[in-house]
């Protein structure tokens, strides 16, 4: 056990658990914050995706030891009410089916975006391709990506 | 024109005060329908007929709409509430969605399945929203003293044309008051205002907010977290563990193994049992478990044949056998090789056969394999339980709360009305969660641990733990005469463990001379439905295989679809042809229309076609494939739907264009296979799924335009296009695929 003040969506949180324990279920199971979801636990598939200091990361395969003085963003912490460009190209293409990987797709999204504001399809398909959907809303992501990068 | 509607028989609406004013109908959802049609396709007892579902009008004018149907992609929360508001008149920005709860006695099957949800309700809920709206008018126009003839509705608005307005809910609690009428118009098609307009998700907000609406995401104060180890092959099972270590380690309440169902446990149609005796592991939160999960050292041993009592649908007793040994794919395929040269089931013969094959000038005879497939939902089966000494309450993502709740009642031994089931939003179903075994284990141990628990599958339990789709072959043969005429058609299928023929749909009814049988394999390995089941098969095969008569008999592909669908039109061949041949007509010509199939300017694009007919509704692809670095890609898709009136025409886009990068991704990459028993892909690093970057960057989809009341669109669309990617790998390989899945094969031939 080990004691971690994270800071998680702009606030401190403080932890007191194995330092093994992948973010995700530090968000999940001790922070109560079940916007981040859980696909794989190998990286493969990109459900449990947060940013760490704007990067997108897999949350699932990223022990808390690591996370130091780094600053994470969950979904949660995108925005409140879904003003992120991003939450409200995914609304405005309400790109949406099931809804499960979408988390994940929308953290991925953002943190291309923050680097490269007008991705290009080949820049789109390079950051998105660690996200999986099996209800296959593909290309409703691509245009909702493209609506954000106006914005 | 404008539709009269009677109340049928049974009390159809019934009206009540909401405490603190306001109007409350409830509503017999199913009660429009003819009984038969209902019940055959169903398959459901006859006491689950009585669904209620109801429309709560407040004073302050919120229209909230139960919706009975748990949501898992198809846009059920959003499209089924449309149709009542459509009907009521309401203004579609007031009326707020939510869940219904579940209750076997009053509230029925619930069940998400089969792409039945829109068209089940469809008269049901019209009839609804219309016999309130003519409530709110009749309450109205007694306020006001005026013929009720003389009151229109707008946006949830009542009028006269004294210049008198009122909205819904000041009339709700006048119109609790009135008698439900028994005659009600419903709009006709042309009138819509919100149904076959887009309306957006209903939940949509939710999920790009990450709120918690799916069973992963439930919780409860000292809710404890149970994950199960099972076999680790088919055809094993436990034979002892030490779990000493692992119960040391931190955070662990217990380790112990449990008996899905008792000795002797009649089991109902979905209670698949694929291993009776596991291990749980329980503890205060999911990584501590997955820790001492790995700690455990358990013995598995061979299992012996057994004998499982199922009961099936209808009261009907089965006995399946669930024969020993440890199976491999190669092992498997060659002892459907092996079947395949006995004599089989016959399902359909019309004409004389075997004469025709005889007399023919050219016999063509091709044979198609497909893998089991896993399900592969994006949220791992989970379920949620409380169960107490008296009553329990269980809550997660299922298709088929309906189905769980008499299982559990067995299971628990409690009575009915002491579980409580809640339904979740689900991270995808695709037929996996219509299987229940997850939320009897979840039960189960929340009962031995008198405590909330909440089950978790790991990807890796959710992959090795499946409810496949089944391993299939089929060999097809057509006979043509000298002058290329099709006069013979053959179908032989089976399976392992089922088989996929589907004897009466096309091309039988449209070939004089037609055998179709079929034969199974049984096995340890489960299997259960998966997004159109059989047709995810059969269209793939069936369609090739078209391809490969067209070409011999010279002929365009659709242009020989569409002369067979003549003759199955004009004069069929035999009975009980499950399909229209004009709608399925119907949905080739639009597809070659928007494709423009045979046009000049594609003559260069390498394209397949394929069409067919399931779960009520038609569609077809015309998918162009391109070679990049010497492997294929399908760049666009065309597809052409048939599904009668399009409820919420952007949704069902999406669900389009979801269906067909599913088939793609299926296709090409989808593969469960076995070494002794054992699943060789465990996670997404060996299972391969489509990526964005192997979608296709267009998918145009167009729909029939008519006035038929609506049938599904979650399966439909996604069968012909395992058949449209074969097709057009020919096009741009020289060479058939005949095998799933695809890509495999081109990494192999290209
Ligand atoms: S859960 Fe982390 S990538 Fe899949
Ligand atoms: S929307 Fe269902 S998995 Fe992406």
């Amino acid at each position: 056990m080990a004691k971690y003040n994270l800071k998680i969506n702009g606030k401190i949180r403080k932890v007191d658990i194995d330092p093994s324990t992948p973010m995700l279920w530090v968000l999940r199971d001790h922070l109560d914050m079940p916007g981040t979801k859980y696909g794989c636990g190998m990286a493969q598939c990109g459900a449990c995706t947060v940013h760490l200091d704007g990067t997108a990361v897999r949350s699932c395969s990223l022990p808390v030891s690591a996370i130091g003085k780094g600053a994470i963003t969950t979904i949660e912490g995108l925005s409140e009410n879904g003003t992120h460009p991003v939450q409200k190209a995914w609304i405005e293409h309400d790109v949406a089916q099931c809804g499960y990987c979408q988390s994940g797709q929308i953290m991925s999204a953002a943190a291309l975006l923050k680097d490269n504001p007008k991705p290009t399809d080949a820049d789109i398909d390079n950051a998105m391709s660690g996200n999986i959907c099996r209800c296959g809303t593909y290309l409703r992501i691509k245009e909702a990506i493209k609506t954000a990068s106006k914005n | 024109m404008e539709n009269k509607n009677t109340q049928s028989r049974r009390s159809f609406l019934k009206s009540s005060a909401l405490t603190g004013g306001g109007l409350m109908l409830s509503f017999t959802w199913l009660t429009s329908f003819k009984s038969a049609d209902k019940m055959a396709t169903l398959n459901l007892p006859e006491q689950w007929a009585e669904l209620n579902g109801y429309i709560k009008i407040t004073p302050d004018n919120v229209i909230k709409i139960f919706c009975p149907n748990p949501e898992f992609g198809q846009n059920v929360m959003t499209s089924l509430p449309m149709i009542v508001a459509e009907e009521l008149d309401a203004d579609w920005k007031n009326v707020v969605v939510e869940m219904g709860p579940h209750d076997n006695v009053k509230l029925g099957p619930q069940f998400t399945g089969g792409s039945n949800s829109v068209k089940m309700y469809w008269k049901p809920l019209r009839n609804a929203g219309a016999s309130a709206r003519q409530m709110l008018i009749e309450a109205a126009a007694q306020t006001w003293s005026v013929p009720a003839t003389e009151i229109t509705t707008k946006g949830g608005v009542l009028s006269h044309s004294s210049g008198k307005t009122a909205k819904y809910g000041e009339m709700a609690s006048k119109a609790a008051t009135i008698t439900v009428p028994k005659d009600v118009k419903l709009k006709a098609v042309k009138d819509f205002s919100i149904v076959s307009k887009s309306q957006k998700n209903s939940e949509g907000l939710k999920v790009v907010t990450g709120k918690p609406l799916f069973g992963m995401d439930y919780r409860v104060d000292g809710m404890l977290i149970a994950m199960i180890q099972h076999p680790p092959a088919f055809g094993m099972k436990l034979k002892s563990f030490d779990a000493s270590q692992a119960l040391k380690m931190p955070g662990i309440k217990d380790i112990y193994s449990f008996k899905l169902y008792e000795e002797g446990y009649e089991q109902a149609a979905f209670d698949t049992r694929t291993f009776n005796e596991m291990i749980a592991i329980v503890g205060n939160t999911t990584w501590e478990v997955m820790n001492a999960r790995k700690k455990i050292n358990a013995q598995w041993e061979p299992i012996t044949e057994t004998k499982e009592k199922v009961n099936g649908f209808g009261g009907r007793k089965i006995e399946n056998i669930v024969p020993a040994g440890l199976e491999s794919t190669n092992a498997q395929l060659a002892k459907m090789q092996e079947m395949a040269k006995q004599p089989a089931k016959q399902l359909r013969k019309d004409g004389d056969p075997e004469t025709a094959f005889k007399n023919a000038a050219v016999v063509i005879e091709r044979t198609y394999n497909a893998p089991f497939l896993a399900h592969n939902c994006m949220e791992p089966m989970n379920f949620f339980a409380h169960v107490e000494a008296d009553k329990a309450l269980v809550a997660g993502p299922t298709q088929s709360a309906s189905w769980l709740e008499p299982s559990l009642t067995k299971v628990l031994n409690l009575p009915a009305d002491k579980i409580e089931i809640q339904m979740t939003r689900m991270g995808g179903g695709f037929g996996r969660r219509a299987y229940s075994q997850f939320a009897y284990e979840a039960a189960r141990i929340s009962q031995k641990m008198k405590a909330p628990v909440k089950l978790i599958y790991t990807r890796e339990d959710d992959m090795t733990y499946g409810i496949y789709r089944p391993m299939y072959t089929a060999t097809y043969r057509a006979a043509l005469d000298v002058n290329k005429n099709l006069i013979g058609f053959h179908v032989k299928g089976g399976g392992i463990p089922e088989n996929p023929v589907h004897a009466n749909r096309f091309p039988a009814g449209a070939v004089d001379n037609y055998l179709a049988e079929g034969w199974e394999i049984a096995s340890n390995v489960t299997i259960g439905a998966f997004r159109a089941p059989r047709s995810n098969f059969n269209a793939a095969a069936e369609q090739s295989f078209l391809d490969e008569v067209a070409e011999a008999m010279g002929k365009d592909p659709i242009q020989l679809r569409l002369d067979l669908l003549k003759r199955a039109k004009e004069n069929p061949v035999g009975k009980n042809n499950e399909y229209d041949a004009a709608r399925y007509v119907g949905v080739l010509e639009l597809l070659k229309e928007k494709s423009g199939w045979g046009k000049p300017e594609n003559a260069g694009k390498k394209r397949g076609v394929a069409a067919y007919f399931c779960h009520n509704s038609y569609a077809g692809h015309v998918v162009d494939l391109v070679m990049r670095d010497g492997q294929p890609y399908v760049e666009a898709v065309t597809s052409a739907i048939d599904c009668g009136v399009v409820v919420n025409p952007d949704a069902a886009i999406n669900m389009v264009q979801g269906a067909v990068v599913d088939g793609i991704g299926n296709s090409f990459y989808g593969a469960l296979t076995h070494k002794d028993g054992v699943a060789e892909q465990n996670n997404f690093h060996n299972y391969r799924m489509i990526r964005h970057n192997e979608a296709p960057k267009k998918i145009d989809v167009h729909f029939v335009q008519n006035e038929i009341d609506p049938t599904g669109l979650g399966e439909p669309p996604f069968p012909p296009v395992f058949g449209a990617v074969a097709n057009a790998l020919f096009k741009a390989t020289g060479k058939r695929f005949y095998n799933q899945p695809f890509k495999m094969e081109t990494e192999k031939k290209v």
